[in-house]
């Protein structure tokens, strides 16, 4: 029988959701530095920030379900 | 089309070698849920190595004991951890001005039965120098020095020479702050009184999170990934941006200029929540992305435990090596995020009101 948390399935969903954002993130700065590659510096410092923001969101639910373990 | 029907066939097992090991692994955890002796029990090591700790070890059966210090009604009490613990690292009962004993960590109070005393705890502050703290002042110590011997170096030699020696290791990373942080976010008009704290914050968040990923003495603490340490950076934060802020910022928190009535009335509890919740968010965020890398660092290292086998470490240690690889990008993304965020929120809070400009670029577009 496998034993485990529920909460080790919410971390796996919260980490499919992080990884579709910040998939579409590199997708969408990949596209504009071809389109305007002049702009490369601005576009990678926002994509950064982008980035963290949705990570952030992922590694609340980390520490969420790290709590539902505990 | 001979690699497009071998596909699906590796997939297949790939997932069934990957399942029938998860098998083998939870059906050989089984016995090691009835607590026998010498049971691996991943959890609790990896959460052992990432909390904090009175004492520091250090290898083998070396440790550091870290001084407490207790504060009661009956007054301060200073003692040695070492003598709250036995050889073999169980707590024990240490009788000073009242009986202490360490309860999953934390000192508390015990009565002679040995049975915690909840009410007299609870009148207990502790003040001890913990794991963290020690941490915390050998990052203070190293700032100290690095950031004093460049500020001496300037005001010996003055900004007309070119760096030499450390400054030329402060003076790329000082500029940064200042070019990609505080004058994008803030405005070239305002910065200035600002680059202090946005600089502090920057390298105490870069000093901490890079001891927190050398494994021997100095670091390994888990400072950056301690909540009380980000919730004193987010309140330091949330002071600094709400005393910095005007009229202009608030009207757009209770009273949406531009809006429908209704909508004005529906916006602003939103808003509210808002401003408490930046720094809420600034906290969590630097205290999860440290701990899981931690976390990650320790449960590959524990694999090598859970499967007992050394050949684990074939796979383990490489790939320990490539987590700390990019965690050494992660420590400065999040000392450059959380500045980044905080210089945003500064200049989101000072900034002038915009109405007149568009006004005015309004009527200019009307006269063309």
């Amino acid at each position: 029988m496998v034993v485990g948390s529920v909460a080790a399935i919410g971390a796996g969903l919260a980490a499919i959701g992080a990884g579709i954002g910040i998939g579409l993130i590199g997708k969408g700065a990949v596209e504009s530095i071809a389109r305007q590659p002049e702009a490369v510096n601005d576009i990678r410092s926002n994509m950064i920030v982008m980035a963290a923001f949705v990570e952030a969101v992922a590694l609340f639910a980390v520490v969420v379900a790290l709590l539902g373990n505990g | 089309m001979a690699l497009y029907r071998l596909k699906p066939l590796l997939v297949v097992s790939f997932v069934s070698i990957f399942l029938l090991n998860t098998i083998s692994l939870f059906a050989n955890e089984k016995p090691a849920a009835s607590k026998e002796e010498g049971s691996f029990n991943v959890t609790e090591t990896i959460l052992e190595h990432i909390k904090d700790d009175h004492s520091w070890h250090l290898w083998g059966h070396t440790t550091i004991a870290l001084p407490v210090i207790l504060y009661s009604p009956q007054g301060f009490e200073v003692f040695s951890s070492a003598k709250l613990v036995d050889e073999h690292h169980e707590p024990v009962v240490y009788k000073g001005k009242s009986d202490y004993k360490l309860v999953e960590g934390k000192t508390k109070i015990v009565n002679a039965a040995g049975e915690v005393d909840v009410e007299a705890s609870k009148k207990l502050w502790d003040f001890s120098i913990t794991k963290n703290v020690a941490s915390l002042f050998i990052s203070v110590i190293i700032l100290l020095l690095v950031v004093l011997t460049a500020a001496g170096a300037y005001k010996k030699t003055g900004i007309t020479t070119a760096p030499k020696g450390l400054q030329s290791f402060m003076e790329p990373i000082v500029l940064f702050v200042r070019d990609e942080i505080a004058l994008p976010n803030i405005g070239a008009k305002r910065y200035a009184k600002y680059m202090p704290f946005l600089l502090t914050i920057f390298f105490l968040i870069l000093t901490n999170n890079f001891l927190g990923l050398i494994p021997l003495f100095p670091g390994g603490a888990n400072v950056s990934g301690n909540i009380a340490f980000t919730m004193t950076l987010a309140v330091c934060v949330f002071i600094v941006v709400n005393l910095s802020s005007n009229k202009n910022y608030w009207e757009h928190i209770f009273w949406m200029p531009g809006m429908h009535w209704s909508m004005k009335l529906f916006l602003a509890p939103i808003e509210l929540i808002g401003v408490f919740n930046k720094p809420i968010s600034l906290m969590i965020r630097l205290f999860a992305n440290i701990t899981a890398g931690h976390i990650l660092v320790l449960s590959l290292v524990c694999l090598i435990f859970i499967f007992k086998t050394v050949y684990a470490a074939a796979v383990a240690v490489p790939f320990v090596i490539f987590i700390f690889l990019i965690e050494l990008l992660v420590a400065f993304l999040q000392a450059y995020i959380f500045t980044m965020l905080t210089a945003m929120y500064i200049g989101m809070a000072s900034e002038e009101a915009h109405h007149d400009h568009h006004e005015h670029a309004a009527n200019e577009l009307a006269h063309h």
